[in-house]
């Protein structure tokens, strides 16, 4: 698969704010309007629109032909390839993490006779 | 799926950083222990499932080297630096470089152990070298072709 490295730091650039972040999880959970996105959020809906632009631009989110309302919606292709390396990365490391906690309970259950200094 | 723990986060921070934090039911000083000693990393800082850690050598001073290599069938992945900066039993900042490094200069990490009622709270900070290189890693990570489930997504976008 080859990535458009463009479209990933326009991806990035669009998750780094956690308006848009709360933005895009309201839509994981389907289509909404304008309206019913600014809602829960104590700013103008000018201001949301220009989150929603920014998402929009960067490919995460579309908006729906009813002329109404104009709902938009989630584009999970970007965000896929953005979370994908993470989710690589995370399993990995929760992997070693687990080992970790196990061998910290053992470090604490049979001290061997070893000081320890407290803090 | 591994399971993950709501106490694990790992994000890519600004242009050219991944942050992963997670707390451990351990003092800081032994958390640190197992973060240096080489008897101790060979025994949780695995490589991918089945490959065995032959290599873990840890010089630990500032301008001293570590190595890990990581082996599965005569296949080895190895990696090391140099520290940069050692301040026991709260922060490691250190150089990191692959062998077959498919992606342009050193990164620089800083790890911190902070302690609060008896848990330790690990945050690991790579920082590449500019903002493609960090980039590169993503993309690399990303032909291994794993679907990203909206279950996972929710939970990646709800972790600040």
């Amino acid at each position: 698969m080859v990535i458009n490295e463009t479209r990933l730091d326009a991806t990035f650039a669009a998750l780094a704010d956690p308006t848009r972040r709360a933005i895009l999880a309201r839509l994981a959970s389907g289509e909404a309007s304008v309206g019913e996105l600014a809602a829960p959020f104590s700013m103008s809906q000018p201001a949301i629109s220009k989150h929603l632009k920014v998402l929009e631009n960067a490919g995460l989110i579309s908006a729906g032909q009813d002329a109404q309302r104009r709902p938009r919606r989630l584009e999970p292709q970007p965000l896929a390839e953005a979370t994908e390396w993470l989710e690589t990365y995370r399993e990995l490391w929760e992997r070693r993490y687990a080992e970790l906690d196990a061998l910290l309970a053992e470090m604490q259950s049979k001290p061997k006779g070893k000081k320890r200094k407290k803090p | 799926m591994i399971e993950t723990r709501p106490d694990f986060v790992v994000t890519a921070t600004g242009d050219r950083e991944i942050v992963m934090t997670r707390s451990f039911a351990a003092p800081r000083e032994l958390v640190f222990e197992a973060f240096t000693k080489p008897e101790l990393l060979k025994r949780w800082l695995l490589g991918p499932p089945g490959w065995t850690m032959p290599v873990c050598e840890v010089d630990l001073r500032v301008g001293g080297r570590y190595r890990y290599v990581w082996e599965k069938d005569g296949e080895e992945m190895g990696m090391g630096g140099v520290f940069r900066e050692i301040v026991a039993p709260e922060r490691i900042v250190n150089t990191e470089q692959f062998d077959n490094p498919w992606y342009e200069g050193e990164a620089t990490g800083t790890v911190t152990f902070v302690e609060e009622n008896g848990r330790t709270t690990v945050s690991q900070r790579l920082t590449y070298a500019s903002k493609d290189v960090r980039d590169k890693i993503l993309e690399s990570g990303m032909e291994r072709g794993v679907e990203a489930s909206y279950d996972r997504l929710a939970q990646l976008l709800a972790s600040d």
